[in-house]
C-alpha cells in the first residue's frame, strides 16, 4: 500500500495536468462522486463534522492499529475534497496519520483557492481524522 | 433615465479586475461595496496631508482633521436627515451601533418581565445583541415571523405589542430576502404602544428611503462600507432626547467631562458615546461616499436599481428548477435562490471560477434558513454600479455549472 506521502504526490500530479481551476473542480467533482455511498446507518450526529456549513459526515474505524475513513457531503466540491482526504489517510497505520504532514493542499494551490469557510471545514475534518488517530494507536 | 451605468462604473477602479482570468462580475454588494476613486482618494490625501488626532490638538494638522471629521458628520447628517449633528455618533459599524443601543437602552429602560420585539427576518447582528439583553435584564424577546413569500406578519406583530414593549427592533431591508419593510407603519404600530424603536438601515440607507425624521425613527444604524465607504466605519444615528436619556456604551478618552477619583461626568453628544481615539478617516472616507452618491438624484439611482431587480428576477426564473426567495410585495437589491439538486456551495465556488462573485450558505440569518427549510441559499446582490451584463454573465455562469456538474 502506498504511503501518506506517496499518496499525496500522486495527488499533486494530477492537478498538475491541470492548468484551468474550472478542470480541477470537475476532477474534485468526479472524485467526490466516485466515493463510494456511505452507509446511512453511518449518516448520525455524531459524525457530523462542526466547522463546515454544507453537511459532512465522517465515518472512523480503527482496524488492526490502521484508521479507516468513510465520508459523504451535500456539497460536490466538499465531498471532492473529503475523497482526497480518505485517498491521503484512509487504510494508513494511526501512528504514520499522527505524524503525517499534509503539503498537497498547499502544492496544488487548493489552499489559496477555498474560501476560508469551506478550508475552515477542511481543517475540522483534519482535526478529527488526527484526534481518532491517537485513539486509534492506544487501542494497538 | 440619467444612470449613466458606464460613466459610474468607470468610478470604481476595481471593477477592471480580472478574476482566474476572466473580467470580475461582482454580486457581493450586500456583504461590502467597493469604493468609487473618489473614497480611495480621498482617505490617501487624509494620510498624505493632513493625518493627526483630533478634538485636542493645539496644532494646525490636529485642526485640519478635526475640522473634516467633524465635517464628515454634517454631511451623514444631512444625507439621513437628522435634526441635529449631535445625534449622529460614529461606530465601527452597525453592528457596534446596534450593540451600544441594545446595551445603553437596555440598562436604562429594560427590566425584568419587560419584552423586546425584534423580526424573525433580522440579521443576527439585530438579533444576538437584544438576546443577550433580554437574557441580562430578565426580560422576554419575541419575535415577529414572516409570510411564505417574505412579508412581516403585521397581524402578529399587533398581537406582541403591548404595555410591556420597551422596544421594537428591525431591519429596513432584509440582507436575506430584499423584503423593504413597512418602516413608517412598524415604527408607528410601537410608539402607539409607547415602545422606542431601532431600525437596522445596513441594507436600505444606500437603496431606499432614509430620512430618519420622516421615518420617525428613535434609533438609526448603518455601515460605511455598504453604502461605498470604508469598513470600520457606521454610523449610530439616534434622536437625542434618547441619547440623553441612555448611559454611555463604553468609558475612556474623548467620552468624558470630568473625571476624579469620587465623580466622572460625562462629554456632551456626540462624544459621550465615542469612547478612545475614533476612526478619524473613516468617516472622511464616508462622506466622499455620500458625496458621490449625491451627485445623483436619489430617485434615479432608485429607479436604476429596481429595474435591475426585476431584469434579473425575470432572468433568473427563466432557468429550471430555480427558486427565488423573497417574493415580498416591496422588494430591493437582493436575487436569493437555489437551484436543485445542487449545493448553493457549489454553485458559488463554481461561478467564482468564472469570475462570478456572490455569496453563499445562511448569511447570518439561520431563522430565516430555519423559516424556510433549507440550510443556505446563493445571493446575488445589487448594486449602483452593476448591469445588465452583470446579470446575464451570472445566468450564463449558472448555466455552464450546470453542465459541469452533469446536470
Amino acid at each position: 500500500m502506498a504511503s501518506i506521502r506517496e499518496n499525496q504526490a500522486e495527488i499533486v500530479e494530477d492537478f498538475s495536468f491541470l492548468p484551468q481551476w474550472d478542470e480541477r473542480y470537475s476532477y474534485l467533482i468526479e472524485l467526490g462522486q466516485k466515493m463510494e455511498p456511505l452507509p446511512e446507518a453511518f449518516k448520525v450526529e455524531d459524525n457530523i463534522v462542526r466547522g463546515c456549513q454544507s453537511t459532512v459526515w465522517l465515518h472512523r474505524e480503527c482496524r488492526d492499529g490502521r484508521v479507516i475513513l468513510e465520508a459523504d457531503s451535500d456539497s460536490l466540491i466538499v465531498k471532492g475534497l473529503a475523497a482526497l482526504l480518505m485517498k491521503v489517510f484512509s487504510g494508513q497505520p494511526a501512528e504514520d496519520v499522527l505524524k503525517a504532514e499534509l503539503t498537497f493542499f498547499e502544492e496544488t494551490g487548493l489552499d489559496k483557492h477555498l474560501s476560508s469557510q469551506r478550508a475552515n471545514g477542511l481543517m475540522a475534518m483534519i482535526e478529527q481524522i488526527k484526534t481518532f488517530a491517537v485513539k486509534c494507536a492506544e487501542e494497538k | 433615465m440619467t444612470i449613466d451605468s458606464d460613466k459610474i462604473r468607470s468610478d470604481f477602479p476595481i471593477l477592471k479586475t480580472e478574476v482566474n482570468g476572466k473580467p470580475l462580475v461582482y454580486l457581493d454588494n450586500g456583504a461590502t461595496t467597493q469604493k468609487p476613486q473618489s473614497v480611495i482618494d480621498t482617505i490617501v490625501d487624509y494620510y498624505t496631508h493632513y493625518n493627526s488626532n483630533i478634538h485636542r490638538g493645539a496644532h494646525h494638522l490636529s485642526n485640519l482633521a478635526t475640522e473634516a471629521h467633524e465635517e464628515a458628520r454634517k454631511t451623514v447628517q444631512s444625507y439621513i436627515n437628522a435634526a441635529s449633528n449631535r445625534e449622529v455618533i460614529f461606530t465601527r459599524g452597525t453592528t457596534e451601533a446596534i450593540n451600544l443601543v441594545a446595551f445603553s437602552y437596555g440598562e436604562a429602560f429594560v427590566n425584568p418581565g419587560d419584552d423586546v420585539i425584534v423580526t424573525e427576518m433580522d440579521h443576527h447582528s439585530n438579533f444576538v445583541p437584544w438576546q443577550m439583553i433580554c437574557e441580562r435584564r430578565g426580560a422576554n424577546f419575541r419575535t415577529i415571523p414572516f409570510d411564505k413569500n417574505g412579508n412581516l406578519r403585521l397581524d402578529v406583530f399587533e398581537k406582541l405589542l403591548s404595555e410591556k414593549t420597551r422596544i421594537v427592533a428591525f431591519n429596513h431591508v432584509s440582507n436575506s430576502l430584499g423584503t423593504i419593510n413597512p418602516a413608517k407603519r412598524i415604527i408607528k404600530m410601537a410608539h402607539d404602544a409607547g415602545a422606542a424603536v431601532l431600525v437596522d438601515a445596513a441594507q436600505s440607507v444606500q437603496h431606499v428611503e432614509h430620512d430618519v425624521q420622516d421615518l420617525d425613527a428613535d434609533f438609526y444604524a448603518f455601515s460605511g462600507h455598504k453604502i461605498y465607504g470604508p469598513t470600520g466605519i457606521g454610523v449610530l444615528y439616534g434622536k437625542e432626547s434618547w441619547l440623553d436619556a441612555i448611559p454611555p456604551y463604553q468609558g475612556g478618552g474623548e467620552m468624558i467631562d470630568q473625571v476624579s477619583i469620587e465623580k466622572t461626568t460625562y462629554n456632551k453628544l456626540p462624544f459621550k458615546f465615542e469612547a478612545g481615539t475614533p476612526n478619524i478617516v473613516g468617516p472622511i472616507g464616508l462622506a466622499a461616499a455620500i458625496d458621490y452618491l449625491n451627485t445623483m438624484p436619489f430617485e434615479e439611482i432608485r429607479a436604476y436599481e429596481d429595474d435591475l431587480l426585476e431584469y434579473g428576477r425575470e432572468q433568473l426564473l427563466e432557468i429550471e428548477g430555480l427558486t427565488i426567495y423573497g417574493n415580498a410585495d416591496q422588494r430591493t437589491s437582493i436575487l436569493a435562490f437555489n437551484i436543485e439538486g445542487i449545493h448553493h456551495y457549489d454553485l458559488g465556488t463554481l461561478l467564482d471560477t468564472q469570475g462570478v462573485a456572490v455569496r453563499t450558505g445562511h448569511h447570518c440569518t439561520q431563522p430565516i434558513m430555519t423559516a424556510l427549510g433549507i440550510s443556505g441559499t446563493v445571493r446575488a446582490s445589487l448594486a449602483l454600479y452593476n448591469n445588465k451584463e452583470d446579470i446575464d454573465a451570472l445566468v450564463s455562469g449558472i448555466q455552464k455549472v450546470r453542465k459541469m456538474l452533469g446536470e
